[in-house]
């Protein structure tokens, strides 16, 4: 369609109070995305940012004039080129998506055909839709895969899915959107399952796409640092609504609403940490531990750390660094083939069932799903209960009445102790999830990426919650992230994994200031920073480097 | 396909769902209460051999003159009976089995699948037959062996369903806790995996029923003077060619209730496969 481009400045979306709601047999529901109006020139780039629940995601479907299973367009106007689309008739709709519109998924693995090579892939929609000859299409694949700069383009679509890595296929993907030459290209969260360091590269790519191909963008996300390095305008969503709109720089430099002021703010302030532990003898000691699965990969590789009373460790690296293993060969899940752990000087038998009770109390989980790290079938006073009849075997009454004084510590109504899982929010369930861990009254509280599935605020909510416990209680965490964000804000000490084996490792303030070990750096230098030059530093300083 | 207004465990109950429910009452209220409305007891000779259907015998009399409408009400007792006592049985056994082969993995959850598999590969009437023949037809012996071969396809269902779920967080803090294979069989694990085994109870009760009825067709099953669907059909098959009514109605009795109750199965299979919260 990009051919008849007359204007290059056209407009060619308008959005005009756009309304989705949801509908069921029972009648009209709730209103997802209320009275949302914006416009979108050729190679401009809108941002829409919000938590869960914010109706990002609605908007950038109904672009292509799509909503959901059991949602309706209730009203407004969505201009495309001229034309509404809610006015078009099915078949009109569907020639309009993939050369006029081409949506980008977050998960770019669940969206591909795992049957069928790159090529039959990215060349499906343009030949599909007559656009061009499959010769044509496959000279085209090559060329955007060359500016997608994935290694070797001629050959790389004869590839299968699952033989290229994470953000090789999304960029695959964005080749994909891109191949019928839409008008606008919609990102949903399309780096948000990546690796940090990952997620730079793949940025890049999709900036410079966009802008060689001077194609009009809607980027959907979370990560108002993410945004600010593709967006020319950002929108903050909030419950469907709007909450603010300007450009990136404004919402960055001077957010007007309170609630942007906060989204920027929580990025920059930090929290400080206690620096108390210096004295006390170590609780948890792991020295050389080595631990494969099936005896066949090697997963963790010589580990060895110290964790004091009162300590919070954060143990840091990207996807497959073997972090979330470590966890499970502390508590025993797997068992450790070498090495020594020791728990208050007293050494911790390889696997679980050799461990006393005591020793399983003692060291406690929190989860990254609260979803399913709780029982949605039992009732907080079960989930969070059991432990205390568990491990302390007392009398209902006192079991109930402790579990109202955990729900009174995490700030959730007493109210709660008679509901579900299922009725809580997100947060609030994985304040459940701590109070479950409390409730056996640990010394040591192993947090596998508990913030990483909320929404910013909330995590940030959870943190503060979680060091507000550590200074009443002394409680000892073992804190497992990819986000080094939090790891500067919360932890006095640090280990950086890579493959298996630690690459660096000490007090916060030490490992994260030069001298620096070079992967350090690189993960360091990969966290999105909240201002839009951060991608080109980053960029130019890599390619100078 | 809904039928306005009407609600069961919180989802819109459908018309064929309604219609097996209503089936499956009319069953049990015959069953239960057969020995109050039957006009004759099973065992009474009343009239002569395949009287037609009168005002005093409504569905005629059988070979020896038997009220056909008693022995039908009668034998709704003991089929239905037996297959329940059957189908419980086996997904205890099933249940508990498959569930510490999803926990316990490595050579518990080996030991019990090869077993499962070497039960599986031989046709289990064939091997019904052996057993029954070699320990009698006595109905413990029969609740006891359909039970044990029966519980094969429960173990595999409930293996299945238990290895999603014990792959889950909650039951991994249990585990973490050292709480015990029962509590996490049945506090941990059997709650979410409730309701795809209540569909299937409903799916291996009609084919439990339809096994005893087999087994009676073939003399192995309930023992005479007592009445059963199965062996009634089997006493009258013949006289199909004569014209006679009379096997008609046990072998159409089979074949309401089965379909009853799949009625109902589908229903809670489709409710099930719409997941949790949603209520339409």
């Amino acid at each position: 369609m990009s051919d008849t481009v007359a204007d290059e400045n056209e407009i060619v979306l308008e959005v005009d109070h756009l309304r989705v709601q949801a509908r069921s047999d029972a009648g009209p529901g709730p209103v997802l995305v209320d009275d949302i109006s914006f416009t979108l020139r050729r190679g401009e780039v809108i941002g829409l940012i919000g938590e869960s629940g914010a109706g990002k995601t609605t908007i950038g479907l109904a672009v292509l004039g799509y909503t959901r299973n059991g949602c309706a367009i209730e009203g407004g106007r969505i201009i495309f080129r001229g034309r509404d689309i809610l006015t078009l008739s099915p078949a009109e709709r569907r020639a309009l998506r993939g050369p006029g519109v081409a949506y980008i998924a977050q998960s770019a693995a669940a969206s591909f055909n795992p049957a069928m090579t790159l090529f039959e892939q990215v060349c499906e929609i343009p030949v599909r839709h007559g656009l061009m000859s499959p010769a044509a299409a496959r000279e085209v694949a090559i060329g955007l895969f060359r500016e997608l700069d994935l290694p070797d383009p001629e050959n790389f679509g004869r590839r299968y899915p699952h033989q290229v890595s994470g953000g090789q296929l999304q960029r695959a993907m964005a080749a994909m959107a891109m191949a019928a030459r839409p008008d606008i290209l919609i990102f949903d969260e399309p780096t948000t399952a990546l690796d940090v360091t990952t997620q730079v590269e793949v940025l890049a790519a999709f900036r410079k796409l966009i802008h060689e191909h001077h194609t009009a963008a809607i980027y959907i996300t979370h990560d108002l640092a993410v945004v600010a390095q593709i967006a020319d305008d950002i929108m903050v969503l909030r419950h469907g609504k709007m909450v603010e709109h300007g450009t990136a720089e404004q919402i960055l430099q001077a957010p007007r609403a309170e609630y942007t002021r906060r989204l920027v703010a929580e990025r920059v302030a930090g929290h400080g940490f206690i620096d108390r532990a210096a004295a006390e003898p170590p609780l948890l000691t792991i020295s050389n531990v080595v631990a494969s699965y099936a005896s066949l990969a090697r997963v963790i590789d010589g580990v060895s750390l110290e964790v004091r009373r009162g300590d919070t460790l954060a143990v840091v690296g990207e996807s497959g660094s073997g972090k979330s293993t470590l966890a499970r060969v502390i508590t025993g899940l797997l068992p450790r083939e070498a090495g020594e752990i020791r728990f208050r000087g007293e050494l911790l038998p390889p696997a679980l069932a050799q461990r006393t009770r005591e020793q399983k109390r003692l060291v406690q989980m929190i989860y990254q799903m609260p979803d399913v790290a709780l029982n949605p079938h039992q009732t907080l006073l079960d989930i969070i209960g059991r432990p205390i009849a568990f491990y302390f075997n007392r009398p209902k009454a006192e079991i109930r009445s402790r579990v109202l004084e955990l729900l009174r510590m995490m700030d959730l109504p007493e109210s709660f102790i008679d509901r579900t899982p299922g009725e809580l929010s997100g947060g609030q369930k994985q304040r459940v999830g701590i109070a479950r861990a409390l409730a056996a009254e640990p010394d040591l509280i192993i947090c596998d990426e508990v913030t990483s599935a909320l929404d910013q605020l909330v995590g940030e909510e959870i943190l503060r919650l979680l060091k507000r416990l550590q200074e009443e209680l002394g409680i000892a965490y073992l804190f497992i992230t990819h986000d080094l964000g939090v790891v500067k804000r919360i932890a006095n000490k640090v280990t950086v994994m890579l493959k298996g084996q630690m690459v660096a490792s000490g007090e916060t303030e030490t490992v994260f200031a030069p001298p620096f070990h070079p992967y350090t750096e690189l993960l360091l230098s990969s966290v999105p920073e909240m201002r839009s030059d951060w991608l080109d530093e980053v960029l130019q300083r890599r390619s100078t480097a | 396909m809904t039928i306005p207004g009407v609600r069961l465990f919180g989802h819109r109950l459908t018309w064929p769902a309604a219609l097996g429910l209503v089936i499956i009452a009319i069953n049990l209220i015959g069953a239960v209460g057969a020995p109050w409305i039957a006009p004759f007891d099973q065992a009474d000779v009343v009239c002569d051999a395949w009287d037609d259907p009168s005002a005093q015998h409504l569905l005629g009399c059988d070979n020896l003159g038997r009220d056909l409408l008693s022995r039908l009400l009668f034998g709704a007792r003991m089929s239905i009976g037996l297959s329940l006592l059957i189908t419980s049985l086996s997904f205890t056994i099933g249940i508990v089995t498959g569930f510490t082969a999803a926990i316990a993995k490595g050579w518990v959850d080996a030991a019990l699948s090869r077993t499962v598999d070497l039960l599986l590969s031989m046709p289990s009437l064939i091997f019904a037959f052996v057993v029954l023949s070699v320990l009698g037809t006595e109905v413990p012996v029969l609740v006891v062996t359909l039970a044990c071969l029966d519980s094969t396809r429960v173990f595999r269902l409930s293996r299945a369903l238990a290895m999603n779920i014990v792959a889950l967080e909650y039951v991994e803090v249990a585990r973490l806790r050292g709480e015990g294979l029962w509590w996490i069989i049945l506090r941990e694990v059997l709650p979410a995996a409730r309701a795809p085994l209540i569909a299937e109870y409903g799916l291996r009760f009609s084919f439990a029923f339809l096994f005893v009825a087999a087994l009676s067709f073939l003399g192995l099953g309930i023992q005479p003077p007592d009445a059963d669907w199965g062996s009634m059909v089997r006493d009258y098959r013949d006289m199909i060619n004569l014209g006679v009514t009379a096997p008609f109605w046990p072998a159409g009795a089979i074949a309401v209730l089965t379909i009853g109750v799949n009625f109902v199965v589908d229903w809670l299979l489709a409710i099930q496969s719409r997941g949790h919260g949603e209520n339409a």
